[in-house]
């Protein structure tokens, strides 16, 4: 596979007339995704909200290739990714989850959960050893980083960490192999709201990054204004808005609630929305 | 109750210590019960049974590795090509190793005292009968420097890049796939290297008791597990390099603890297998149970606070009542 550097001017991520239906047979036939198209340059920082079940973890599922779409093009740093099995395009994307639990290896270390992220860039070492001394040592830098003081915990199981530790080192695996794309679903939803701000305010530096473009499901509307280049909104699998530049920085939430009320139809409907006040 | 058989059951225990070893690379790495154990073992007894009558025990040792690689493989493939549920994938092998096992031996059983095996080389070149070790002993320092080798080995190469990601794809195989790691291909590599160590262990086993038996495989799952489980009781979890040190222990344990209920006669041969399938079910009970009684002192915890609070409840209604009157 050839490395393919995006060209200037193209798109990091490139998304196509993506279609998907679940279950097309049966009764529970459910189209999850109804024709998305979507661009992404280069640092770009986008905030994604919509009701529940608007197709945006789909979305997700189907540009990092853990779900296959039935029509559609996905492009990440020009190179056709559609049918790509997702670990082929991991080095391409990262994904940071919702659960804690579900981006790190509870059993190995926190030296080693960074190194496996870290030796997805690099290949041909399959038989050396895995913790060598001058890894080990950009792997404490890298970790000093995040500012969570997980480099002097290095060998700890993170099976031992608390759930804003968890994300620190799973936002730090998902940005050390220098992806094109960081795809974040609802990352702080499971935090508490001090480790979500600090969680939050460490996603903003990896995502300004020249060389990322970085797209972040939330429920929160505030941050969704607040944080990143653009917003966008989705409803029944389609985009039904994308605000950015002025528009977007004189927007207030009530404006984003009735921008999507026109722009869909109907109000939105999530349970777990935030309304700051 | 004689030193002999203390010193038996030792060196017995290290010569299952490899399936032991194996059986923690599946089920503690890998996260998989397997069962292509019993078949793996067999056929790697039934390999070196017929090239150890050929004159050629080390390649029966080589041979046994090989042929339980390749049934670790073919178990891998179910389950990652097939999708078969990895319980009956390994039930699926194992079954099919039977015939497999028989075509490959001609016969039920062979015996093989009369051949030269692994350790005689080593036994004749350190004098022979008067010698400085006995047969006995030569045949101890002979597995003791296999299993020490065999920790080495493995546990060096689980600290390898390859290594890290197979114990990566065990312990959350979402995120491994999201680090590029072809799961897949790492429980394939993993069942083939527990495998690979089961079928060592039949190898040696059948050069060591001097037969091969095709019937011996039964059973090998549980002394396995036995073993590992019984190492983590006294170890406890931490390094994998210390879980297969572990394993090893376990199996010698496992050995010694068996001789002494047979020596003491608290057990007769058949019971063996039953007794092992109890120490299994046992020690994996454990955590539940802790869990049970723990779940119980939270409740009775939990209902002794609300009685107090009920307690107030009637307290102030009482003096509520009480200042009405
Ligand atoms: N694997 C699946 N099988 C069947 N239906 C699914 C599957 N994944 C998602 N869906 C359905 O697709 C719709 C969109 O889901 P999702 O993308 O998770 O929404 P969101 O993340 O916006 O809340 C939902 O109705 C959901 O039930
Ligand atoms: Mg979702």
């Amino acid at each position: 596979m050839p490395e393919t550097t995006p060209s200037a001017g193209r798109p990091l991520l490139e998304v196509r007339g993506l279609r998907k239906t679940f279950n097309p047979e049966g009764s529970l036939a459910h189209v999850a995704l109804d024709g998305v198209d979507l661009a992404m340059r280069a640092g770009e920082y986008a905030c994604i909200v919509g009701s529940n079940g608007a197709g945006k973890t789909t979305l997700f599922n189907a540009i990092a290739g853990s779900v296959i779409p039935d029509a559609g093009l996905i492009r990440i740093g020009g190179e056709n990714v559609t049918f790509l099995p997702d670990y082929k395009r991991a080095r391409k994307v990262s994904r940071v989850f919702q659960d804690p639990l579900k981006g790190t290896a509870p059993n190995l270390t926190v030296a080693e959960n960074v190194s496996l992220a870290y030796g997805r860039s690099k290949r041909g070492s399959a038989l050396k050893m895995a913790m060598r001394k001058e890894k080990r040592a950009f792997i404490a830098e890298a970790l000093a980083t995040l500012g969570f003081g997980l480099e002097d915990r290095m060998d700890v199981k993170v099976g031992s960490l608390s759930g804003g530790q968890r994300q620190a080192v799973t936002l730090l695996m998902a940005t050390i192999g220098h992806p094109y794309l960081l795809l974040l679903d609802e990352h702080t939803a499971a935090l508490d709201p001090h480790a979500t701000e600090r969680v939050l305010e460490l996603t903003d530096r990896v995502a300004t990054s020249p060389d990322i473009a970085t797209l972040m499901i939330t429920h929160d509307l505030e941050d969704a204004l607040t944080h990143g280049t653009r917003t966008i909104v989705m409803h029944e699998g389609r985009i039904v808005a994308d605000v950015s530049g002025e528009e977007r920085a004189h927007m207030q939430v009530g404006d984003l609630l009735e921008l999507f009320r026109t722009t869909a139809g109907t109000t939105l409907a999530d349970d777990k929305v935030l309304l700051k006040a | 109750m004689t030193p002999q058989i203390f010193f038996d059951a030792i060196m017995l225990g290290f010569e299952y210590s490899l399936l032991a070893m194996g059986v923690y690379i599946t089920f503690r790495v890998l996260d998989l019960a397997d069962l292509t154990v019993d078949g793996s073992f067999g056929f790697g007894m039934a390999c070196s049974g017929v090239l150890t009558m050929a004159g050629q025990p080390y390649l029966g040792l080589i041979a046994g590795i090989a042929a339980g690689a390749a049934a670790g493989c073919v178990t891998g493939l179910l389950i990652t090509k097939a999708k078969i549920n990895p319980l009956l994938a390994g039930i699926v092998t194992m079954t099919g190793l039977y015939s497999v096992n028989i075509y490959v031996m001609g016969a039920p059983n062979v015996s093989l005292l009369n051949a030269v095996r692994c350790y005689d080389p080593l036994y004749q070149a350190l004098g022979g009968d008067a010698g400085l070790l006995s047969v006995d002993g030569v045949k101890m320092a002979f597995i003791i420097a296999i299993v020490a080798l065999a920790v080495a080995i493995n546990a060096a190469f689980l600290h390898t890049e390859t290594g890290l990601a197979m114990r990566a794809a065990g312990d959350n195989e979402e995120m491994s796939r999201a680090s590029s790691i072809n799961t897949n291909a790492m429980k394939v590599a993993g069942l083939a290297l527990g495998n690979a160590l089961t079928g060592l262990t039949g190898a040696i086993l059948a050069q060591y008791q001097g037969f091969a038996d095709l019937g011996s495989g039964t059973g090998m799952v549980i002394v396995g597990l036995a073993s590992v489980i019984i190492g983590e009781v006294f170890g406890g979890w931490r390094s994998v390099t210390w879980g297969l040190c572990c394993a090893v222990a376990g199996s010698v344990v496992y050995r010694l603890i068996i001789q002494l209920a047979l020596a003491l006669n608290l057990l007769d041969a058949n019971a063996l297998k039953l007794v092992s399938a109890i120490i299994v079910a046992a020690f994996m009970a454990v955590p539940a149970v802790r869990q049970t009684f723990k779940d119980r002192k939270l409740r009775r915890d939990a209902r002794s606070a609300m009685e107090r609070l009920l307690a107030e409840d009637a307290a102030a209604l009482a003096g509520a009542t009480g200042e009405e009157d």
